[in-house]
């Protein structure tokens, strides 16, 4: 079944016009990678897919299951399980982790609200699993991380609510070696462990580089210019544009 | 007109529990004979009502605020500025009359006074009507008390402090409370005495014009220490009302005093306060304050450091919605060598909100050593939200070191869309935003009040509460 479906999309910011009509199809369960250069839209692209109010779809559908997103809100995409791990993570100063993500675990999951105490334990489960540092629950979203930790963070968000479409925006940067491991053997583990009653979780991999693709294997690969999809292809394509860069794309 | 127990009860029964007749309400306006009046009805000793005829020609004489808000809408000659809803001050929780017992319910009072353990007085309009002192604190000499019963037990303790900290003539409004005041708390610490747990007590305004001016007096004798901590919510009504308080705190050498204030005024009240601490040599004043409701706000919790090496924080938070102006801030008056003092404020407005910070750091010559921190940070949540910074800074000796730090922010697009795409409404995203940002004054604040603020925040934004 396709589970996230992208039709002729055309997305302008300000008047100005960044994808010009994108078409993408994301089978369940399955793992795309989406490369490009700077500004080719990538970015745009996750965003929009998780309704950025300030990103206008001019032309074109978004279906999630066959269910047109295109008017609904962020929150209400969310609801739906569409799970967005920011390029730059957002710093609210203040807010409690812990408290932010019960909130949202809750309005998520109406029917298993967790309690605090509840909460707790999920809490305790999904930091061991991607062996992050405890101190996390106690600080405020963000709020004086490192690059590192707050893509960290993203990946715990994702465990905790988990979703059935991820879309990583260069979850890989700002991370060392080590952290790019732990990070994706979490990610992979995610992907697998499949939850009862629900549709397997689908992967959109937006990156730059070749390097997060060693340990996430996409099933398709996607290259991104100039707001379209130029070409498509299978792994070996990521491994090209690594040799080739993307200029010989471009050159139509 | 007279009402007894047993009425009040039919009343509570026929679930009208805010329905109340009042035992004496003195006429509408303002003139000597209304000041007679109160004074008379309290059985007040003579200087007492000297003082407040006094008060009350400052009152006459004195301009209202050039500066500041906009006040033209008060009209004086249309208040009440007495009223006392029963005939004597109740002794214990269960002597309360329902109809105010039922109302206080609803304000969660009871958990209130089961939590702190401490001695709850509640105000119900202009008089103390509920008053509980525990035991242990009267064996350690602590005097907790609401105001007319102060004055009447210990009058000499009134009568050395009172206008002492805050003189009738500093402004209009504190002329007017001399004058006309009811109710307020007496709070008196002995020396070495450590209060270990808040003293709370609960005010407020019920009927509509009601001028409510509670006078407070809290006297920390050497190396004492007290937490008082004060909340006010009201309903919401039609027509103004006006609120002017006095809170006049003595600290002496090396004590150590935190107020504590969580305001809700209804949204067509005045809130005029005038609150100053003296602080002795190396006696410590704390300020916490929180300003939501209202129409106006004016208040500078102040601290004068008196004594060397006395210190003085003030932390303010004003919330500002549509049609509302808070302005507040803090004073530190550096009269000794080596004081130091810490003004921090945060204010969030929304829609048409106003919300003004109001500062003064003044170090007279010859205070060497002082150190004084100011920090106004300011969060706008609409595109038509304002806020503005008039601190002062008055610095007449140069071996001192001040700082001063004042950011304004917008509640950012971007924020919101983060939130948002983990599955908060955009109301809900809005308030945990505000939560953050004032969260390192709200943990300041006693945990209820804190989760309080929390659920006045959220329903501010028109989200659920719970």
């Amino acid at each position: 079944m396709n589970q996230l479906q992208i039709k002729n999309l055309h997305v302008a910011i300000e008047g100005k016009e960044i994808l010009k009509g994108v078409n993408l199809t994301i089978k369940d369960g399955e793992t795309q990678a989406l490369m490009g250069p700077n500004g080719s839209g990538k970015s745009t692209l996750a965003s929009t897919i998780m309704g950025h109010p300030n990103f206008h779809v001019t032309k074109g559908s978004i279906f999630l299951y066959g269910q047109r997103l295109n008017k609904l809100k962020p929150d209400e995409r969310a609801k739906k399980g569409i799970f967005l791990s920011f390029q730059n993570p957002i710093e609210v100063a203040g807010l409690s982790i812990k408290h932010f993500l019960r909130a949202a675990f809750n309005n998520l999951n109406p029917e298993s609200k967790l309690s605090p105490f509840e909460f707790e334990k999920l809490f305790e489960e999904k930091i061991k699993l991607l062996k992050i540092n405890k101190n996390f629950g106690g600080r405020s979203l963000n709020e004086g991380f490192s690059g590192g930790e707050r893509k960290k963070l993203e990946i715990l968000q994702m465990a905790i609510l988990q979703p059935c479409l991820v879309i990583l925006d260069e979850a890989d940067s700002g991370l060392d070696i080590d952290a790019l491991r732990d990070v994706t053997q979490a990610i992979n583990r995610l992907k697998k462990a499949k939850k009862a009653g629900k549709n397997r979780m689908s992967v959109l991999l937006i990156t730059h580089y070749n390097r997060i693709l060693k340990y996430i294997k996409p099933d398709k690969v996607h290259i991104l210019m100039h707001g379209r999809v130029v070409k498509s292809g299978g792994r070996q394509l990521a491994t090209q544009v690594e040799k080739r860069g993307y200029d010989w794309l471009g050159s139509k | 007109m007279k009402v007894n127990l047993q009425q009040l009860n039919r009343q509570a029964q026929k679930e009208k529990p805010d329905e109340m007749d009042y035992f004496h309400t003195s006429a509408k306006g303002l003139t000597d004979k209304t000041v007679k009046e109160i004074s008379h009805y309290k059985n007040e000793p003579a200087w007492m009502q000297e003082e407040r005829f006094r008060a009350y020609q400052t009152f006459l004489r004195q301009p209202m605020p050039a500066w500041g808000p906009d006040l033209s809408k008060i009209d004086f000659n249309d208040l009440y500025y007495y009223l006392r809803p029963t005939g004597q001050t109740a002794r214990s929780w269960s002597e309360v009359p329902e109809a105010i017992r039922h109302t206080y319910d609803r304000l969660g009072l009871p958990e209130a006074e089961k939590k702190y353990l401490g001695g709850v007085m509640a105000q119900y309009e202009s008089d103390a009507v509920y008053h509980s002192v525990q035991k242990k604190l009267e064996k350690k000499g602590v005097i907790f008390t609401d105001m007319d019963t102060g004055l009447r037990r210990y009058p000499e303790i009134v009568r050395k402090y009172f206008s002492t900290v805050v003189p009738a003539g500093d402004n209009k409004f504190a002329a007017l409370n001399t004058a006309v005041w009811s109710g307020g708390s007496l709070l008196y610490i002995p020396a070495g005495v450590k209060v270990e747990f808040p003293l709370q007590a609960y005010f407020r305004i019920n009927a509509e014009k009601v001028g409510q001016f509670e006078r407070t007096l809290i006297i920390a004798e050497p190396g004492s220490f007290v937490h008082y901590v004060e909340g006010c919510t009201a309903p919401v009504y039609s027509t103004g009302s006006l609120h002017a308080a006095v809170v006049e705190i003595i600290v002496k050498p090396g004590a150590r005093v935190r107020y504590t204030t969580v305001q809700n005024w209804s949204k067509n009240v005045y809130n005029i306060v005038t609150k100053r601490a003296f602080v002795m040599e190396e006696g410590v004043m704390e300020w916490v304050d929180g300003n939501l409701g209202s129409k106006v706000t004016m208040k500078y919790p102040s601290v004068y450091l008196l004594g060397r090496k006395a210190r003085g924080e003030v932390l303010s938070i004003a919330f500002a919605g549509s049609g509302q102006h808070q302005d507040a801030g803090g004073k530190a008056i550096h009269g000794a060598p080596e004081t130091s003092s810490s003004i921090i404020s945060k204010s969030v407005s929304r829609g048409s909100g106003r919300t003004s910070y109001r500062g003064l750091v003044r170090v007279a010559k010859g205070m060497a050593g002082c150190r004084s921190n100011v920090v106004c940070d300011a969060l706008l949540m609409n595109k038509n939200s304002r806020s503005d910074t008039y601190p002062t800074m008055d610095i007449r000796e140069s071996a001192t070191r001040v700082s001063h730090e004042a950011t304004v922010g917008r509640v950012g697009e971007e924020q919101l869309f983060y939130l948002m795409s983990r599955g908060l409404s955009e109301q809900e995203a809005m308030s945990m935003i505000i939560s953050g940002f004032i969260e390192p004054i709200a943990r300041q604040l006693p945990v209820e009040f804190a989760a309080e603020l929390n659920k006045l925040i959220e329903l501010e934004m028109g989200g659920r509460v719970g």
